[in-house]
């Protein structure tokens, strides 16, 4: 079983030095997650057994298994195998219950409330890659930077002559991207006589004023292009279909 | 309310200024100069036009590059001009990057006008060369002139600070940094100390009624930085140019119908013949009555030429012939009214695309 597949490198990178750093948020967490322990435990009383990972941070309460007996091999398996992968899933307090089904396992992370995941693939929802924590700064930088490096290409491209083939470019009807008005698509593009996207009007440029060859829809520079217009609207309103 | 309007707007209007209005009105339907001796400030009226911006780019498409034929296109109407001006002020940036093969094909172009040309330098004529080219091509770019009774000034008012020696740029690097608009590095346009002090010699020779016409490639004025619609010691220039009483700005640069009024100073934008800039997010005179958006899906749109009929009162009436438009007119009396509050609303804006 794999467990937490989905979370890009750089997020995990980013996720880990949160967690060190962050170390002032660890004891509400902690006391959360012990309330939610001490919680559950009431509800099971000694019908269950509890093993905890070597951290003192993953804790799975087995039903079932009863307090003082010994764990079929095949379900102490399984627990292994989920401390195993819940171990990977480093900093955070995990309060698991594997109930006798087996077919979802509960997990409680940092405190939060129990959300239910499949154990077949036994990813975690997207949202809790995170753990249902506050995204941090250092993440935000990193967002922020890769954000930037596609707007910077962008800008790039928007600001030299390489897109058309008679030396005009972008910049040189839209300063600042200004009338690009990236806000009022989808609309109806009345010289076009149809519907239009941003990136239509963009291969429409590219091809008339500026007498170059039109850009693919999944093409990285269209996307750049797309970027940059956008990133100069920020805040404005969306109206799509406006004239 | 129309007509409640109307009244206001008359009258606003003193019997002398009246009568001036008059005069100017029929001095413009050309009903002959017998006319305009009526009033007390009798000059002889008469009529330049003006060309800018062409920003010519040589590739292998030479005068079939969509610029070069506005160019022509720019040429062809102003010779088609009866009678003819007495002359066709370029208002700067021939070429794009300042390329020697993009000045000559410019200069090409211009000597097919019939009337005699009066160059002006822009930016992107000089900062490859820093104006070598330029110089060699047209001449000085600092220069005046009189025409029947007006004093002409032309200024090289795109000088900037140098920000390319420090970091090394190469000519061409130097140039693509001024060639943009949007360049949040760039510096702003100056006049400079070197050319104030010129100006000020050049205006004391004259008397301080003689009607002045400045031609500049900025505005003389702050509009919006960012983009250099801008003129750093523009104050400076204006309190030179404050010692007359009649004093009239013609600048290209910002590719627009725009106009503004100074401290007395008429200041006018001029047309592109290559694009039209959209207007600045902020800084727009309310003196302007700005054109409609152009189209993109039509070359001329929002590009043109235009001319300037300079009065017998010696301040001069602004006409942008806008290509497949109506002409705009931005009359003296209609900016004097505007200044005092008193001039017509607004059209409604046009269509956008």
């Amino acid at each position: 079983m794999q467990y937490v597949a989905i979370a890009l490198p750089v997020i995990m990178t980013a996720a880990l030095v949160a967690s060190i750093s962050a170390v002032a948020g660890e004891i509400s967490a902690k006391k959360k997650a012990d309330d939610i322990f001490s919680d559950t435990m009431k509800r099971y009383g000694k019908d269950v057994q509890v093993i905890t990972a070597c951290d003192g941070r993953k804790r799975v309460i087995v039903e079932g298994a009863k307090e003082g007996e010994i764990m079929p091999r095949e379900k102490a398996k399984d627990v292994a195998i989920l401390l195993n992968g819940l171990v990977k899933y480093c900093g955070a307090e995990v309060v698991a219950v594997m109930p006798k089904n087996r077919v979802d396992i509960h997990l409680s992370i940092d405190g939060q409330p129990f959300f239910t995941i499949d154990e077949r693939d036994m990813k975690l929802p997207v949202t809790l890659v995170h753990g249902s924590q506050e995204h941090t700064g250092r993440e935000k930088q990193i967002w922020k930077a890769e954000v930037d490096r596609l707007v910077a290409k962008g800008y790039g491209i928007f600001h030299s002559q390489i897109t058309g083939k008679n030396g005009i470019s972008c910049d040189m009807c839209h300063p600042d991207a200004s009338n690009t008005h990236p806000e009022t698509y989808p609309k109806f593009q009345t010289q076009l006589k149809k519907v239009a996207l941003l990136r239509d009007m963009i291969n429409w440029c590219i091809e008339k004023p500026m007498e170059g060859t039109r850009l693919a829809d999944d093409n990285e520079e269209m996307k750049a292009l797309e970027a940059y217009i956008l990133s100069t609207r920020k805040g404005v309103s969306i109206e799509s279909g406006k004239h | 309310m129309r007509k409640q309007r109307e009244e206001n707007f008359f009258a606003g209007l003193t019997r002398r200024e009246f009568i001036k209005c008059t005069a100017i009105s029929v001095a413009g339907l050309a009903l002959g100069p017998s006319l305009t001796i009526r009033t007390s400030e009798a000059g002889e009226p008469f009529t330049f036009a003006y060309i800018s911006d062409a920003h010519l780019l040589v590739t292998d498409q030479g005068k079939e590059h969509r610029f070069a034929r506005s160019l022509i296109k720019a040429v062809k109407d102003v010779n088609a001009m009866a009678p003819q001006p007495d002359f066709v002020l370029f208002g700067g940036d021939l070429a794009q990057l300042g390329k020697p093969d993009e000045l000559a094909l410019g200069k090409e172009i211009l000597a097919d006008l019939k009337a005699p040309v009066k160059m002006m330098v822009g930016e992107h004529d000089w900062y490859l060369d820093m104006g070598d080219k330029w110089r060699e091509l047209f001449g000085k770019p600092t220069y005046s002139f009189d025409h029947k009774g007006v004093h002409f000034v032309v200024l090289n008012s795109v000088i900037v600070e140098d920000y390319w020696t420090s970091p090394k740029m190469t000519p061409m690097q130097r140039m693509l940094a001024m060639a943009q608009l949007d360049n949040p590095d760039g510096r702003p346009f100056t006049v400079g100390r070197e050319q104030r002090e010129w100006l000020a010699a050049d205006l004391s020779k004259i008397d301080r009624l003689t009607p002045v016409v400045v031609f500049s490639h900025s505005p003389l004025y702050k509009l919006y930085k960012n983009w250099n619609f801008w003129t750093d010691d523009a104050e400076e220039v204006q309190q030179i140019l404050g010692g007359h009483e009649k004093v009239t700005v013609i600048h290209g640069h910002t590719h627009q119908v725009l106009t503004n009024r100074v401290k007395d100073i008429s200041i006018h934008g001029v047309l592109s013949t290559a694009w039209p800039w959209p207007y600045a997010p902020k800084g727009t005179p309310v003196y302007t009555s700005k054109m409609f958006r152009s189209d993109p899906f039509n070359n001329f749109d929002g590009c043109g030429w235009g001319y300037v009929n300079v009065l017998p009162s010696g301040q001069a009436d602004k006409t942008y012939m806008l290509w497949d438009r109506n002409p705009m007119a931005v009359t003296y009396n209609r900016l004097k009214s505007k200044e005092a509050g008193m001039a017509p609303p607004e059209r409604l804006s046009g269509p956008h695309y």
